[in-house]
């Protein structure tokens, strides 16, 4: 009993390939443009792809594989969306919103207000009921979709970054919301923040250029991560290049030692096969001359830019950063375009297949 | 210049008001052609309002939604009728539905004749004041977009339901407003009915064409005729004032969920 | 402008605003011709002949009702020919319309009015001098080329299942028809009673009516469109038309002169030959 989705919008070069358990909630990351609203319209059944097919415990929603292709209808499919704007209907009051769904589906209207109340209880908003949505903050108002995409009863909940047009007062609330209702459900989450991936899914799955990047349980992934745009979100330094016997060396030749991950390769690794060096800022001193000593990467870097972080300064340059206390920055005298030696411990550098 | 260009508009009213022969307001007003003249103008307005919105709506439909090659050129012409004098408007009706007309010459096999009825001047009416409400309810679809109904089919919604709970009350004050300012426009036809349908007492002399005899002869029956009309009109459009609320509420929400998105 | 100042009761002139929108508007008046019309008064006597004199110069506006455009347009070329450094400039409008721009104070020197009734209301405002009849007209039964109803009398007109247009009754060519009509006991049922003669002529020439009733002048002047049948009838609306030199004219001799053409020999050839008949 799952979903599985297999489709191809070639327009968009979109091409994926994913399934969820029941229950199981994936969050969907990626740059933009990589095709995550692609994603989500598809499986909606407001994009038409191009090839393809996916199902919900059993029920097809497309099939364009076979000699006579199948469609359902967005309306069929069970696939309620929630947009990152609540969407409210403007027309209606809340309570009549909420029981939208069950009142599309042939539920009698009393039955429907008394399942819409439930839910407006069940995000705590049964106070709003008899309001019109546009005398609802952003919260309230997200809150209320929230309650009226669920009291559609769906097979899989489509959240479209949910908390993107939230204040940051409103956004806590709701991911607090959100980790309880979708504890029990299938859910796709679209989502930026790494917070949320944690919180709220079990899995994520990372889109670029229309294609799955990395997947895996989000721990694992936001620990090893194979791309610069997780490295990123995990706040992580990550060095491309081809697997070495004591690390990794990029494609214009530079060396990077560090200690091959064997936890889950069972030490295996190919020499030449694709691989990425990782290290956290915090494991990179800054010295304003070269520094030697066993075993240690030692390299010129130009300061491109100088940023608190947390009680530290961040030093960027380029795509690496390194995080040293204000005293040593002041020290060092750094400024933005400066050059400095960046210099990491080999022992503090994951070496592992990308 | 913003009151230089009230003034132009308010200040001949104004001088028409002046010269309205009061004492003899209501008999003029009164007298049996001006009823007369008036009722068949609010009956043929509200017929060919009536048309606007069964012919206007499937048009503001795929103009709004539909994507499809010549969209643009059916815009533009339908659009046409606003730039075009009417009295243009009235010779194209004329060669379309007229005895020697297009149509009109089938019409008339069929026994249906058109010319000198009061038929015509709805279709004049309508020609004119079609454009209004395509228009205006173009817009509203826009605005609205398709994103409600969008979400509308995910929560279950069939598109019949999506079309009446949805659609129709989202645009449901862009029409109204569409649909009274085509009723306005179809009461200040003149050109195209002259052209076209004609004039007698009853039958296609509405209260324009009527205002526009009473000239040659009775100047006061004329100016209370025209303060008659002012009259109606600025009510017919007060009342399509009450329809861009609705957007302002909408506009509201936006604002709330930007200032007020901290109450919780 | 001038008019503009001649008529300071038709605008409040307090606002200065409202005193420049009433210039824009008389400006934009229909019926007030461009130019000032400036007065250059030639030296000696003006011909009252209207056979043309050496010593007339200057211009002269002239109103007149629509039925007179083509006749009165070929009078003024042969007034310029005849008197070199005149100028004629002439203004056509339904005569009410005429009278209506002449008592608002458009600046006219001669008004030549469709029927008596409407120059009666200038001489009640004594806003013109004596009137001379120039001109009568009558109505004619105007047919879509080929006249595929086969009217041949007025009788027909009243045939059922005839579409007849006519004048409404507050225009002259309407009340001319409602004359006859009483005169000759036909009941007409027409289906239109159209404010002017060129919608009448419209509906009739476009095929939409089977018949109008208009002034034989009118028929000439649509020649090719429609054709026209007389009806012996037609006698009981014999339609005179004035012409009067306006009160407040700037150039009297000019006015006079032109008047003189209009109800000359030659001008009442040229008349007769645009179908008008004798006063």
């Amino acid at each position: 009993m799952t979903f599985r989705l297999d489709a191809a919008v070639e327009a968009r070069g979109f091409d994926v390939s994913l399934t969820v358990g029941p229950a199981e909630t994936v969050a969907i990351m990626g740059p933009n443009g990589a095709g995550k609203s692609t994603l989500l319209a598809v499986i909606a059944g407001l994009l038409h792809p191009d090839a393809g097919g996916a199902e919900v415990d059993g029920k097809i929603l497309f099939d364009l594989a076979g000699g006579r292709p199948s469609w359902t209808a967005p309306h069929l499919r069970g696939t309620a969306l929630l947009a990152q704007e609540p969407l409210l209907f403007p027309h209606l009051t809340v309570l009549e919103n909420v029981a939208f769904g069950p009142r599309s589906k042939g539920v009698p209207r009393r039955e429907a207000r008394k399942a819409a109340r439930r839910w407006l209880g069940a995000v705590d908003a049964g106070e709003l009921a008899a309001r019109r949505p546009a005398e609802l903050s952003g919260g309230q108002a997200q809150r209320v979709a929230v309650a009226r995409a669920l009291a559609a009863d769906p097979q899989l909940l489509l959240l479209d970054e949910p908390m993107a047009a939230l204040d940051i007062h409103a956004a806590p609330l709701l991911r607090r919301l959100l980790k309880q209702v979708l504890a029990e459900r299938r859910a796709i989450i679209i989502t930026h923040d790494v917070l949320d991936a944690l919180m709220l899914a079990d899995r994520v799955i990372v889109l670029e250029d229309g294609r799955v990047t990395e997947a895996g349980p989000t721990r694992d992934v936001l620990q090893r991560p194979r791309s610069r745009f997780v490295a990123g979100l995990a706040g992580l330094n990550l060095v491309a290049g081809t697997l070495t016997e004591h690390g990794v060396r990029t494609a214009a030749g530079q060396e990077f030692a560090g200690q091959h991950d064997s936890a889950t390769e069972a030490g295996a690794f190919i020499p030449g096969q694709a691989g990425v060096a990782v290290f956290p800022p915090s494991a990179v001193s800054v010295f304003l001359t070269e520094a030697h000593g066993s075993p240690r990467n030692s390299f010129p870097v130009a300061v491109t830019d100088l940023e608190p972080h947390g009680d530290q300064i961040r030093v960027r340059a380029g795509d690496l950063s390194a995080d040293i206390t204000p005293a040593a920055s002041a020290d060092l005298g750094l400024a933005p375009g400066m050059t400095v030696f960046f210099v990491i411990k080999a022992g503090a550098v994951s070496v592992y297949p990308a | 210049m913003a009151a230089l260009g009230g003034l132009l508009v308010l200040l001949p009213v104004a001088a028409m008001a002046a010269r309205v022969n009061w004492p003899q307001f209501i008999p003029l007003i009164t007298s049996e052609s001006s009823l007369t003249a008036l009722g068949l103008s609010l009956r043929t307005s509200a017929a060919s309002t009536a048309l606007c919105i069964i012919l206007g709506v499937p048009l503001a439909l795929v103009l709004a939604r539909a994507t499809f090659p010549g969209q643009r050129l059916l815009r533009s012409f339908v659009l046409l009728p606003l730039v075009l004098p009417p009295v243009v408007g009235g010779i194209a009706l004329l060669y379309t539905f007229g005895r020697q007309g297009l149509l009109g010459r089938n019409l008339e096999l069929l026994g249906i004749q058109v010319a000198f009825s009061t038929a015509a001047v709805v279709l004049a009416q309508t020609f004119v004041a079609l454009p209004f409400l395509v228009v205006s309810l173009e817009g509203a679809l826009r605005t609205a977009g398709g994103r409600y109904e969008a979400v509308a089919a995910t929560l279950g919604a069939r598109p019949g339901t999506v079309l009446r709970r949805v659609t129709v009350p989202l645009v449901l004050p862009g029409l109204a407003s569409g649909a009274v300012l085509s009723f306005a426009r179809g009461l200040g036809e003149f050109g195209a009915t002259l052209t076209f349908a004609g004039s007698l007492q009853g039958v296609t002399r509405t209260l324009p064409l009527e205002i526009y005899l009473q000239r040659e002869t009775d100047a006061d029956a004329a100016v209370a005729l025209s303060l008659v009309l002012v009259a109606v009109a600025v009510t017919v459009v007060a009342l399509s004032y009450r329809g861009p609320r609705r957007t302002g509420t909408a506009a509201g929400t936006t604002a709330a969920r930007a200032t007020g998105g901290g109450v919780q | 402008m001038k008019s503009a100042r001649r008529n300071p009761a038709a605008l409040p002139a307090a606002l200065l605003t409202a005193g420049l929108l009433a210039t824009v508007l008389s400006a934009c008046a229909p019926g007030a011709p461009g130019g000032t019309g400036h007065t250059s008064n030639g030296p000696g006597n003006a011909a009252a002949s209207g056979t043309g004199s050496p010593q007339l110069s200057g211009k002269v506006t002239v109103f007149a009702a629509a039925s007179l455009k083509s006749v009165f347009t070929r009078l003024a070329g042969e007034f310029e020919s005849r008197n070199p450094g005149t100028e004629v400039v002439l203004s056509f409008a339904g005569s009410s319309d005429l009278v209506t721009q002449i008592s608002q104070g458009a600046p006219a020197d001669v008004f030549a009015s469709a029927d008596s009734k409407n120059m009666a209301k200038l001489q009640a405002e004594s806003l013109v001098d004596a009137p001379i009849n120039f001109a009568t007209n009558t109505l004619e039964i105007a047919v879509p080329p080929g006249n595929p109803a086969s009217i041949t009398s007025f009788a027909d007109l009243a045939r059922p299942g005839i579409k007849v247009v006519v004048c409404a009754s507050q225009v002259p060519c309407g009340a001319a028809a409602d004359k006859i009509e009483g005169a000759t006991d036909a009941a007409l049922k027409p289906v239109s009673e159209e404010s002017s003669v060129t919608d009448v002529l419209g509906k009739v020439a476009s095929g939409e009516a089977d018949a109008g009733l208009v002034y034989v002048t009118d028929v000439k002047n649509a020649v090719g469109k429609v054709e026209g049948i007389p009806f012996p009838e037609a006698r009981q609306a014999l339609n005179t038309y004035p012409i009067a030199s306006v009160g407040t004219a700037r150039n009297k001799e000019l006015a006079a002169a032109f008047i003189s053409l209009v109800t000359g020999s030659d001008g009442q050839r040229m008349l007769a030959d645009a179908g008008f008949g004798a006063p």
